[in-house]
């Protein structure tokens, strides 16, 4: 195993991260604090409580899920889109790196800046809503867990991809709307029947749901299916990557 | 022993198109060794799947005695590529991008070695500078800095001068002198003659995915070495006297001079014959001159060769 190999990859995609530090930490801090200025106060205010927690507070976990999705996502596909296009993937390649070490680095870098914006979003939210969180553990557990299998995705996307269009199109026809339908801002509870049976099948709604149950102990679904839901797109993910472990796909001829 | 043995390597692409038929080399240590061949003869593919960028689809490669799939990081640990396009991150700063190298070949961090690989590339002045504000030249030392960050003992180089100046292009081949009497084995690979002429030791001609030739460079100069005489007249000839028609003989167009081709490694030149027969015919001479034929006529004489055994 080439740790160092690993270490280099990781600190290079870090230091991208700190060289672009407005556009990885100022925007999505300035995007949650207007969420919470438009749902929380402008909307919110109308709302008044879900299932006994107030709208504002009520949203905080979806709006950290969907950051941390996007970013962990958009993250890793461009860390290894960016030196397929650049042509400076020659140098992975013809390195002693394989591909589940270029992996590690470059999802772990991903997953750690989703995991951080994550947490500043956190942060921030304290300062506009009351925030609980009932099982910080479950919660830990259940954030790292999507910023990794959200960034396994991505980096999938990234190898996916011939170009900057079908980099964007995944997060934004599949990911986006998925996320935005999946309870990011409101219970599955208050949709017509028949739409809360259609959202059953949005994968997305599960994460969120055991992330919400972790701060107020209340989920559109239950735990257990939540876990097991993110197991599922891990295990699912990290077999495609296995698959490309083998076969080089989109990598070497 | 060979330091690189590539034995029957043969490498066919998805779309049945076969770019290596079957090459055998060997690559002694500490030699340069020139892989000359026309564009889209295979060098480029050889040298990609030597460096494990392009799975081989038979025959095997072996660097230092590893083999590159079985042992591939053994083999790649040895192996430093310097590739034909100026592929380097921007937004990095030289200094940052060599240490990165290093890091990815396992290596631990070591700033006085990439200090003196920086040095060894006249890059000391531009090691905190981004890579986008560099010229094309120095982006390219860059790139070759960055394949010696993890101390390689063979370093491929992919059309290291093309589309560089006159001037870039010595001053890499110097470099490239440097590097071998460090002891760096180097393949170059390259269109430009006058580029093998200048620094090779051996020379291997590629074309349409097969070795031609592998020779010293200067016995292969002299091997195939055919010289031309050039003899300039004092007055015009309307034609040439019969007692010195013979093979490899003509009159200028304008009857001012006459050429004669002779190989060196002849018995006999015929020079001397000449000579004497020219003064015979009453020729005034005013001057001589012979001129040793170039790697590139050699070159475009094996490719020819090749294009008309492949038509017959």
């Amino acid at each position: 195993m080439n740790l160092l190999g690993v270490k280099a990859i990781y600190m290079a995609e870090m230091s991208r991260f700190f060289r672009t530090v407005l556009q990885s930490f100022v925007s999505p801090v300035i995007s949650t604090s207007l969420y919470f200025v438009v749902f929380g106060s402008a909307i919110g205010s109308r709302i008044d409580q879900v299932e006994g927690v107030s709208y504002g507070a009520f949203i905080v976990p979806g709006l950290i899920m969907l950051t941390v999705m996007t970013q962990g996502l958009a993250n890793a596909s461009f860390g290894i889109y960016f030196p397929k296009f650049t042509g400076t993937i020659y140098e992975h390649l013809s390195a002693p790196v394989n591909f589940l070490e270029m992996v590690l680095g470059y999802v772990g870098a991903a997953a750690t800046k989703a995991l951080f914006i994550g947490l500043i979003i956190l942060a921030t939210a304290t300062f506009f809503v009351e925030v609980q969180i009932q099982h910080p553990l479950a919660m830990l557990a259940f954030l790292i867990l999507t910023c990794t299998s959200f960034a396994l995705f991505g980096f999938i996307i990234g190898i996916w991809a011939q170009n900057f269009e079908q980099l964007q199109l995944i997060p934004l026809l599949i990911v986006t709307p998925l996320v935005f339908l999946g309870g990011s801002f409101y219970s599955v509870s208050m949709l017509p029947p028949f739409w809360q049976t259609v959202t059953h099948f949005n994968p997305v709604l599960y994460l969120i749901s055991g992330f919400r149950w972790s701060f107020y102990g209340l989920a559109d679904v239950p735990v257990a299916m939540s876990l097991a839901a993110i197991a599922l797109f891990t295990a699912i993910c990290l077999a495609v990557i296995w698959w490309i472990f083998r076969t080089g796909w989109r990598l070497r001829d | 022993m060979a330091f690189i043995k590539i034995d029957g390597l043969r490498k066919v692409y998805d779309g049945g198109f076969e770019a290596l038929k079957g090459v055998d080399l060997e690559i002694e240590e500490g030699e340069i060794l020139a892989l000359l061949g026309p564009n889209g003869a295979g060098k480029t593919t050889l040298i990609s799947t030597i460096c494990g960028m392009t799975t081989p689809t038979a025959g095997s490669v072996t660097v230092g005695g590893h083999d590159i799939i079985r042992d591939w990081r053994a083999a790649r640990s040895l192996i430093g590529l310097v590739p034909q396009e100026i592929n380097i991150e921007p937004f990095t700063e030289v200094r940052r991008a060599v240490a990165f190298s290093r890091g990815l070949f396992g290596l631990k961090r070591n700033d006085a070695h990439v200090d003196d690989v920086l040095r060894r590339l006249s890059l000391t002045d531009k090691a905190d500078s981004k890579i986008m504000q560099l010229s094309g030249g120095m982006k390219r030392r860059v790139l070759i800095a960055k394949a010696l960050a993890h101390e390689p003992r063979v370093l491929f180089l992919d059309e290291p001068t093309a589309g560089v100046d006159v001037e870039l292009r010595k001053s890499m081949w110097e470099t490239v002198a440097e590097l071998k009497k460090q002891g760096v084995t180097i393949i170059l690979t390259t269109h430009y003659i006058e580029e093998a002429e200048a620094i090779a030791d051996r020379i291997a001609v590629i074309n349409k995915g097969e070795i031609l030739l592998v020779e010293r460079k200067d016995a292969l100069m002299k091997r195939l070495g055919r010289k031309r005489l050039v003899v300039e007249l004092q007055h015009k000839a309307d034609a040439l006297p019969d007692s010195l028609v013979r093979d490899g003989l003509a009159l200028s167009e304008d009857g001012l001079s006459i050429t004669y081709d002779y190989d060196t490694q002849a018995e006999r030149t015929g020079i001397t014959r000449l000579l004497q027969d020219l003064s015979g015919a009453g020729l005034t001479l005013r001057d001589l001159q012979t001129r040793q034929s170039s790697l590139e006529d050699i070159f475009v004489g094996l490719v020819a060769e090749q294009e008309q055994e492949g038509a017959a």
